[in-house]
C-alpha cells in the first residue's frame, strides 16, 4: 500500500479542488497529441489532427481531455486504494482499448506541464514530487491488470 | 526524430527568450531534480548543501545552462559540437545517461512555469526533440 505524508495529501486534494477540468483537460490531451504524435493512433475518430492548430481546436480533443482527467477523481477519492480503485479501468484501457501503458506516462508528463505553468510559482519542488508521486501511483494502477 | 529546419527556427527564437533568465532557470531545473528524483543527489555529496537555490546549486545551474546555449549554437550538429562535453560526462563525470533524461523534464517543467504563453505545444515538442538530441550527443562517448 502507499504511503502518503499529510503534505501529500492536502496538496493533492489542494490541486483538485482548484482545477479547471475543461481547460487544463484539453490542453493536456493536445499537448500529449502534439508532443507525441503517436499518440494520435488511438484517436483515429477523432477527425483532424492534422497539425497543432487542428488539435487544439478540436472538441472532441477537448471533450475527451475532460474526460480523461475527471478520471483522476476516483484516485482523489481512494487515496489508499488507488490499486482496487482503478482495476475496471485498467481492464478497460488493456483489453478494449489496446492502449500501449507507457502513453500513460506520455499524458502524465504532459499533464504535469500544464498543471506547473497554471500554478506558476506555486508549483514549488515539494508540489512536484507530491503529483508526479500521485500520478505515478495511478498509472502503476491502470497497468496493473494487463497481461 | 530528428530536428527539422521549422524545429531549429522555433528553439533559436525561443531561446533568445530563455538566455537571460537562464541562470534562474537552471538553478530551478537543478533544484526540483534533486527533490522530485533523490536518487540523482548521490552524484553530489560532495556539496555541503544540496537544498533548492542553494549556492553549489545555482554555479551548476548556471553551467549546466551554459551547456545548453553552447548546444543550441552547434544545433547543426551536435555530435560534433558536444564532443568535449561528452567526453567529459562518459570518462570523468560517469553519470548514468537514464539521469539526462530526467534533468531535461525538469527544464521542460521550468520553462512552462517561467513562459506560460510562450511554451506552446508546438514549443514544447520542439524543445523535447532538442534535449532528446543533446541527450544523444552526450551519451556518444559513453561506449
Amino acid at each position: 500500500m502507499v504511503e502518503w505524508t499529510d503534505f501529500e495529501r492536502a496538496t493533492i486534494q489542494d490541486i483538485f479542488s482548484k482545477m479547471d477540468y475543461e481547460s487544463v483537460g484539453h490542453n493536456a490531451l493536445a499537448r500529449c497529441l502534439v508532443v507525441y504524435p503517436w499518440t494520435q493512433r488511438y484517436f483515429g475518430k477523432f477527425g483532424n489532427l492534422y497539425n497543432a492548430a487542428a488539435i487544439m481546436g478540436n472538441p472532441l480533443v477537448a471533450a475527451h481531455g475532460t474526460t480523461v482527467l475527471h478520471g483522476l477523481d476516483k484516485a482523489l477519492k481512494n487515496m489508499d486504494n488507488i490499486k482496487a480503485a482503478y482495476a475496471e479501468l485498467s481492464v478497460l484501457h488493456s483489453e478494449k482499448l489496446h492502449v500501449d501503458p507507457d502513453n500513460f506516462r506520455l499524458l502524465g508528463d504532459c499533464l504535469t506541464i500544464v498543471v506547473a505553468a497554471k500554478l506558476g510559482s506555486g508549483f514549488t519542488a515539494d508540489v512536484q514530487a507530491a503529483f508526479q508521486k500521485f500520478l505515478a501511483v495511478v498509472i502503476s494502477a491502470l497497468t496493473k491488470q494487463y497481461h | 526524430m530528428s530536428l527539422t529546419a521549422k524545429n531549429k527556427d522555433t528553439i533559436k527564437s525561443f531561446w533568445a527568450k530563455v538566455a537571460p533568465r537562464a541562470e534562474d532557470i537552471g538553478t530551478d531545473a537543478l533544484s526540483r531534480m534533486l527533490v522530485v528524483y533523490p536518487q540523482t543527489k548521490t552524484y553530489f555529496s560532495h556539496w555541503k548543501d544540496l537544498s533548492p537555490g542553494s549556492a553549489p546549486v545555482r554555479k551548476h545551474g548556471k553551467t549546466v545552462m551554459s551547456g545548453v546555449a553552447e548546444a543550441v549554437s552547434k544545433i547543426d550538429d551536435l555530435t560534433a559540437g558536444l564532443l568535449t562535453l561528452s567526453e567529459l560526462h562518459a570518462f570523468q563525470l560517469r553519470v548514468d545517461p537514464a539521469n539526462f533524461k530526467i534533468l531535461s523534464h525538469n527544464l521542460l517543467v521550468v520553462l512552462a512555469i517561467q513562459f506560460p504563453n510562450d511554451f506552446t505545444p508546438e514549443v514544447h515538442v520542439a524543445m523535447d526533440k532538442f534535449l532528446s538530441a543533446v541527450v544523444l550527443a552526450l551519451s556518444e562517448k559513453y561506449r
